[in-house]
């Protein structure tokens, strides 16, 4: 530690922040400001217009059919968890009423919890910050979660339920 | 810098003033001399010194600059005080013990010999030194200086108690390790002359 020339004492905070030496300037110049800030939002630009390129060559995702589960298996108000469309995305099916299935993805658009059915609330709960879906439709009712569940869509062949596609409402989207 | 040293003799000054004449050419502060030949003891001698920044090790002009305008860089230049931080408080210029820097009260600025820092930093000597024609104001390697001279450089100032180290050499006679500086007894005797 430096100390004063005529040994007063152990050098405060403030002499080490104003230096009087050139090279230990740390004040950002208002050239290099502009620099870093002309060069950062350049990069934001070629960012985004990569992803818009990106985007314009994106193959629209082709869903498996995956048969799910018999509707006499669920009672009413049940549920029954599988994975759709890959082997790692977990979904839930909720047996609405005795005609009506519906099905989302398990993962909460918050944090990616794993949500489930509440029969006594009618609804969709996600038990980590209380992120309540719409069990008909999948929109947000209330919590942090900002987009809806994307939805399973769903096909009756006879008394099989079919999952044939994954579906993010754009209305619900705008709506949420 | 470039293996030079700045040297300074008084005893060889005549006062002919070209160091400010070829101070005051300089484009980066032109027609503004930063230098100063000053008469010792006007009324009994004709006796002048070259008064030029001493670049201090510790420059006490940047030390109680309140802007942080003054800065020192790492070849041991003091700077002149930055333009954009100056508020021309005159603080260098009372703490100077060389009474070196100069607030200009029209620019709002203090200007100090910044030993023609676009010159020596590419290795050229500084105008002043360059026009002197005793060379009093030397800017050549130390071991020229030993060669030809026949005093010995210091640069180490007694203040009182305060011990100020220089950048720039002042040629003293054999012997004399530093410069003393009795301050108050120079007043008194300015008071009385």
């Amino acid at each position: 530690m430096k100390r004063f020339g005529d040994g007063r004492g152990v050098e405060p905070l403030w002499r080490e922040e104003v230096s009087i030496h050139a090279a230990d300037e740390r004040y950002v110049s208002r050239r290099q400001f502009a620099k870093f800030l002309v060069l950062t939002s350049l990069g934001m630009f070629a960012g985004n217009l990569w992803i818009l390129v990106k985007s314009w060559f994106a193959k629209k995702p082709v869903y498996p059919v995956q048969p799910v589960a018999r509707l006499g298996e669920v009672p009413v108000g049940g549920v029954r968890l599988f994975n759709y469309p890959g082997p790692h995305d977990p979904c839930i099916l909720v047996r609405t009423a005795e005609t009506e299935a519906v099905a989302y993805s398990q993962k909460c658009t918050h944090l990616s919890c794993a949500v489930y059915y509440s029969h006594e609330n009618g609804r969709i709960e996600c038990p980590c910050h209380e992120g309540y879906f719409s069990v008909e439709t999948g929109r947000v009712l209330q919590g942090p979660p900002q987009r809806p569940l994307p939805r399973v869509v769903l096909r009756q062949d006879g008394d099989r339920l079919v999952a044939i596609g994954m579906k993010l409402d754009p209305e619900e989207v705008r709506r949420a | 810098m470039f293996g030079n040293e700045f040297y300074i003799d008084p005893e060889r000054c005549i006062g002919c003033q070209s160091c400010i004449n070829a101070c005051a050419e300089c484009d980066t502060h032109r027609g503004t001399p930063m230098i100063t030949v000053d008469y010792l003891d006007r009324r009994n001698s004709i006796a002048t010194v070259p008064a030029i920044c001493m670049h201090c090790d510790d420059p006490t002009c940047a030390e109680v600059c309140p802007a942080d305008a003054i800065k020192k860089g790492e070849d041991g230049v003091v700077q002149s005080a930055l333009k954009p931080r100056c508020v021309a408080c005159s603080n260098c210029v009372l703490a100077c013990p060389f009474g070196i820097p100069k607030v200009m009260t029209k620019l709002e600025l203090m200007m100090k010999c910044d030993m023609c820092y676009d010159r020596t930093s590419v290795g050229k000597r500084p105008m002043c030194a360059t026009v002197c024609p005793s060379q009093a104001l030397a800017y050549v390697p130390p071991e020229r200086i030993a060669r030809e001279r026949r005093e010995t450089p210091t640069n180490v100032f007694q203040f009182g108690n305060e011990t100020v180290t220089t950048k720039v050499y002042m040629m003293v006679p054999r012997g004399v390790t530093a410069v003393e500086v009795d301050v108050v007894d120079y007043m008194w005797e300015g008071a009385g002359a």
